[in-house]
């Protein structure tokens, strides 16, 4: 669990130094294109000081606030926080903040930098399908997140590339639509089209790159807490369980979207929607941890 | 030169043996917070019970073995000392709780009143909380056993007189394969 925490703390930071190359390249690129390239660098680097320090600070916020979650408090629902306040001591860490989502559709995710601040969230869907003992494997799940610091990257994760996807989105925008007003000071010639070229196609690639790395980090993080799970509730069978309700539920969570499926224990986002794609799956296939779980 | 080379190779030394010192004394640390976490749910079950026992009277005026039971076995609980004594007053009063909610199954009177159903949830948890409390405490109670028994931190271990702490046992491997309880 040390080596857990180490690397997540390390994976944050090379996020970030990652983040900011791609902003800084992209910055450089946008500036060249409108005359300036120091300025489009500098731009660059202080969006990417504000993107990270966000992301540690209130990336938590912003990602319960996006996901429509309300706090709740003990007397609301007595048995999760049972549940809950029963993890903190075979895990060792302080109490979270609890937080519901009001959707039919059964799902939970965990967010925040640290065990100290640290939040968990589940729909109501999930609370009312699940028993006591597979609300517990859920639980233990998501706690498991919390004490490895998978929160503070999947966190980070969730908030800058969401970031790098709105900057260059904007920038698309700018050259679609914003040339007709011929206020730009362009680089002439066949320098000025290459460099718009290089720009465009960053502006395209640098949402995938950081889409792959989202699913690069995530595959691997679910097994691993499952795993975790177990270790706390000794139990397989209660997360297995509550994990063959959650898959055989075909509502859909609206709340959730690109920029945060990855944090969800089971990915909110249906193959059969339209924007599902087998190819960027953020999670194992669930009758594969299913099967793993059984296996213990 | 050489003297430069030897005040490095001190210094690293002494930060060495300060780092290994310090983090025995973090684990140590841990196993005793690990240990007042059982005491705390400990404690709590103890004032769970007498409640339990006098809802639970009304109903069962047949059953007054089993009540005493409990309530004899808190006692004990209550009284023992020691890590050892401790764990199997500890498992004496699960049992007799066990055989407590086993009898209340021939009761649906009992079984259906709201008291009690709180109450059960109230009794389950806190027997999670202890088994929970319990792990986690040996599981601590591993690390620092490893670490004073290891290369390096033995050396140091000796020196300061770290001695090993002593696991909070389980009755049976039964118990240990499913810590949980569920009196459903």
């Amino acid at each position: 669990m040390y080596n857990e925490i180490a690397a997540n703390k390390r994976n944050s930071w090379i996020l970030v130094v990652l983040v900011t190359a791609v902003l800084v390249t992209l910055g450089y690129f946008m500036g060249a294109y409108w005359g300036n390239r120091y300025g489009g660098i500098f731009l660059a680097v202080i969006v990417a000081i504000v993107a990270s320090l966000f992301a540690y600070y209130s990336g938590d916020k912003a990602i319960l606030t996006m996901s429509r979650a309300r706090r709740i408090e003990k007397e609301d629902y007595p048995q999760l926080f049972d549940v809950i306040e029963e993890l903190t001591i075979a895990a060792g860490v302080p109490m979270p903040a609890v937080y519901v989502i009001d959707d039919t559709a059964p799902n939970a995710f965990a967010t925040g930098r640290d065990p100290q601040h640290a939040s968990v969230a589940i729909t109501t869907g999930l609370m009312e399908k699940l028993s006591r003992d597979e609300l517990q494997g859920v639980m233990a799940h998501e706690m498991s997140h919390v004490g490895n610091r998978d929160i503070l990257f999947a966190t980070m994760v969730g908030v800058m590339v969401g970031s790098i996807v709105l900057v260059s989105d904007f920038f698309l925008r700018g050259v679609f639509w914003g040339r007709s007003g011929g206020r730009r000071k362009s680089v002439g010639g066949a320098g000025g089209a290459v460099f718009l070229l290089i720009a465009l196609v960053f502006a395209i690639v640098a949402p995938l790159f950081a889409k792959l790395l989202q699913l690069a980090v995530s595959r691997e993080r679910e097994y691993l807490a499952d795993a975790s799970a177990v270790q706390l509730t000794r139990y397989p069978e209660g997360l297995a369980a509550a994990l063959e309700k959650i898959a055989g539920d075909k509502e859909v969570l609206e709340v959730a979207n690109r920029a945060t499926q990855h944090l969800y224990i089971v990915n909110p986002i249906k193959p059969f929607e339209k924007r599902g794609s087998s190819l960027f799956s953020t999670h194992p296939p669930i009758e594969e941890r299913i099967a793993r779980l059984r296996a213990m | 030169m050489a003297g430069i080379v030897l005040l490095v190779i001190i210094v690293a030394v002494v930060l060495i043996i300060v780092g290994l010192y310090n983090a025995l004394v973090r684990l140590k640390k841990r196993c005793d917070n690990g240990w007042a976490q059982i005491d705390v749910q400990l404690k709590r079950r103890y004032d769970l019970i007498p409640n339990l026992v006098e809802t639970a009277k009304g109903y069962l005026k047949h059953e007054r073995e089993v009540l005493e039971n409990v309530t004899k076995a808190r006692q004990q609980a209550i009284d023992a000392s020691g890590v050892k004594d401790q764990a199997k007053a500890e498992n004496l009063l699960t049992s007799t709780l066990r055989s407590l909610f086993a009898v209340v199954e021939n009761y649906p009177d009992l079984k259906a009143s709201q008291n009690l159903l709180a109450m059960r949830e109230d009794l389950v948890s806190t027997e999670n909380r202890i088994s929970f409390a319990r792990q986690h405490y040996n599981d601590c109670v591993m690390d620092y056993n490893t670490k004073i028994a290891t290369v390096p931190s033995n050396i140091l271990a000796g020196m300061f007189a770290f001695k090993p702490v002593e696991f909070f046992e389980l009755e049976d491997m039964g118990q240990r394969e499913a810590p949980k309880v569920s009196f459903a």
